[in-house]
């Protein structure tokens, strides 16, 4: 499928979930009082057309064999996660609130775990990991002919972590067209700029020159993400062909106006004028149509 | 009971890191379902080197990266794979740390890592010594650390190793160690001790390499100085043989531990802070690397500099129980 095949209804209604979807998010993160909402709010696209669309995935079936693999590498956005996994019918948001940190009760947790969430494939949480086991899921698909896709959503300030570079090193050398990365390229870190912090431009072109293929995209516009992902290369793993990397240009805070790339939005909860304010914005936000 | 030991001393050395390399070559020639990874540390001559000539397709290398080679592996076991992955020990341990909290353990995953080059066996001072890594991997939850006294017992612990779930490390040395046993038949199992050597004056606990020295100790301790020690390879180190040690606390009434680590966090101070809690009031002394980087020598020099050659530990027992 190429650019111009993305159906045009379809990224009205993904559209229209990503406002849902940040909604239930901040309700989500004002309940439990805590979360990463600057970049939980930036991935929204990306998570919804990947899990309402583009990723081979069941809710009814989270381990079935032949599914698609999403690593959520920056693993303190998970909310984001949990909060489409509700949506998608696979817990309610009471059931998630009464289980989140809750001891020897807990499901759910700032930063995911593979054992108590069926749908989340890595426990993550330590930066610069997501890529790496990657890398290993790729190789797997490779050595047992299997058609799933690898893709691993990884914060631009988390490529400051030298084993990305391993790993995006390795992804190159195997040739391991079937791995798909994605960088949520909101500029920002936890305390500044990642190119006051450390500096990750000209990203393309390092990318490039580590052996990937790399599309560079408007990763809070639906129509954009959909395309980059319509497009894909076939996932057959024996083709050696070079992996992607998408850099999904984002705002940290996306739809709410007093956390849009305010640096101050990394972590912690929201109040109640705040969450008022947020969902007056979002609503604001959605599209007529 | 004890076993059927190479207590004769006739130095038969053996190689783990051969020998678990025809191993796996023998389990994929079996038809046996596992993957290997590398870094750029396996010679092609060696077996691993003709595992992976001939199994090209579930061999992946990854060059001078632990922590890559690591996440990798989570990343094939998560994929649905076992995985052994061989990595040189000094740096799996503290350069892959992370990878090996979060990615291995926490992650839960039937990865077995085989850390070669314990101790001292790599040469070449420090930077390769290997002798913080049980005290790290002691202290991560999920974790099962093997430490084979011999390389006629890794081979059996990587083929037991295929029946298991859940996180593993192999600690191996180099190669060219001494074959501690005869041969293999005898009972193994993970988390059951064996007594190697039968005695009643006190215990030494050893695994790995001291497994060996403890035994040549042993006899030094019985010719020269008419003690009885009784040696146990405490291959396991976690979840470790408690009830062994208990036995061994009851029986023989003192306990000394030898293991090529640091006296601080591997195998003595988990024998301690079992043996404490345990309400032991015997005699107690760890025998291993002190709290230093160690002095610059051959590696056997630098046990005997250090006390931990048959000899130093035959002294060092003779002393505590005076």
């Amino acid at each position: 499928m190429n650019n111009n095949q993305v159906d045009m209804e379809l990224v009205k209604e993904l559209e229209d979930k990503c406002v849902d979807i940040r909604k239930n998010l901040l309700n989500f993160i004002y309940r439990i009082g805590m979360g990463h909402l600057g970049g939980e709010l930036s991935i929204v696209e990306v998570a919804v057309a990947l899990y309402y669309k583009y990723l081979n995935y069941d809710p009814k079936n989270p381990k079935w064999d032949d599914r698609d693999r999403l690593i959520l590498s920056k693993g303190h956005c998970s909310e984001t996660l949990y909060t489409i996994f509700s949506d998608l019918g696979m817990y309610t948001m009471d059931y998630m609130v009464e289980h989140f940190e809750t001891l020897d009760t807990a499901k759910f947790g700032m930063h995911s775990n593979r054992k108590y969430v069926p749908s989340i494939e890595v426990s993550a949480g330590s930066l610069g990991h997501g890529l790496p086991i990657s890398v290993g899921m790729a190789l797997g698909a490779r050595q047992q002919k299997k058609l799933w896709r690898t893709f691993v959503i990884v914060g631009d300030g988390e490529m400051d972590e030298g084993t990305n570079w391993e790993a995006i090193m390795a992804a190159g050398h195997y040739q391991l067209g079937n791995l798909v990365a994605i960088v949520d390229r909101n500029k920002l870190q936890m305390t500044g700029t990642t190119e006051k912090v450390m500096n990750l431009d000209p990203l393309d072109k390092k990318l490039e020159a580590f052996g990937w293929e790399v599309k560079s995209i408007d990763g809070n516009d639906m129509y954009s993400v959909c395309a980059a992902l319509a497009s894909l290369p076939p996932a057959d793993p024996w083709v050696r062909r070079k992996p992607i990397f998408i850099i999904s240009n984002t705002h940290k805070g996306k739809g709410v106006s007093f956390m849009e790339d305010n640096v101050k939005w990394h972590g912690g909860g929201i109040a109640k004028e705040q969450l008022d304010q947020a969902l007056i914005d979002l609503e604001k936000g959605r599209k007529v149509r | 009971m004890a076993v059927q030991t190479t207590f004769d001393f006739d130095q038969m050395l053996s190689n783990a890191r051969e020998a678990y390399g025809e191993e796996l070559l023998r389990m994929a020639d079996d038809g046996l379902d596992f993957v290997f990874t590398y870094t750029d540390n396996v010679a092609p001559s060696s077996s691993a080197g003709k595992l992976i000539a001939k199994y090209p397709d579930r061999c992946f290398n990854f060059g001078i990266a632990e922590p890559n080679q690591v996440g990798a592996s989570a990343g094939l076991a998560l994929s649905g794979k076992i995985v052994f992955a061989q990595v040189f020990g000094p740096f799996l341990s503290l350069r892959a740390a992370d990878q090996i909290h979060t990615d291995i353990a926490y992650n839960d995953v039937n990865v077995r890592l085989i850390g070669t080059h314990a101790g001292l066996t790599a040469g070449g001072g420090p930077t390769h010594n290997c002798i913080a890594d049980l005290a790290l991997y002691r202290a991560i939850p999920n974790l099962t650390i093997e430490v084979p006294a011999d390389a006629g017992q890794c081979v059996k612990a990587i083929r037991k190793s295929m029946e298991f779930e859940g996180p593993m490390i192999i600690r191996i040395d180099r190669g060219g160690s001494p074959s501690v046993y005869a041969d293999t038949n005898y009972e193994y199992e993970f988390g059951k001790a064996i007594e190697a050597l039968p005695g009643t004056d006190l215990s030494i606990i050893s695994a790995g390499s001291s497994v060996y020295w403890s035994m040549m100790g042993a006899k030094i301790l019985k010719e020269k100085y008419g003690i009885s020690a009784r040696v146990i390879d405490m291959h396991t180190i976690k979840p470790m043989d408690t009830a062994m040690l208990l036995k061994c606390a009851r029986e023989t009434g003192n306990v000394v531990t030898v293991e090529e680590h640091s006296i601080n966090g591997g195998l003595g101070g988990a024998v301690a802070e079992f043996l404490m809690e345990a309400g032991f009031s015997g005699k107690f002394k760890r025998i291993g690397l002190p709290d230093k980087f160690a002095v610059l020598g051959d590696p056997d020099e630098v046990y005997r500099y250090y006390g931990m050659d048959p000899e130093g530990i035959a002294k060092q027992v003779a002393e505590l129980l005076k």
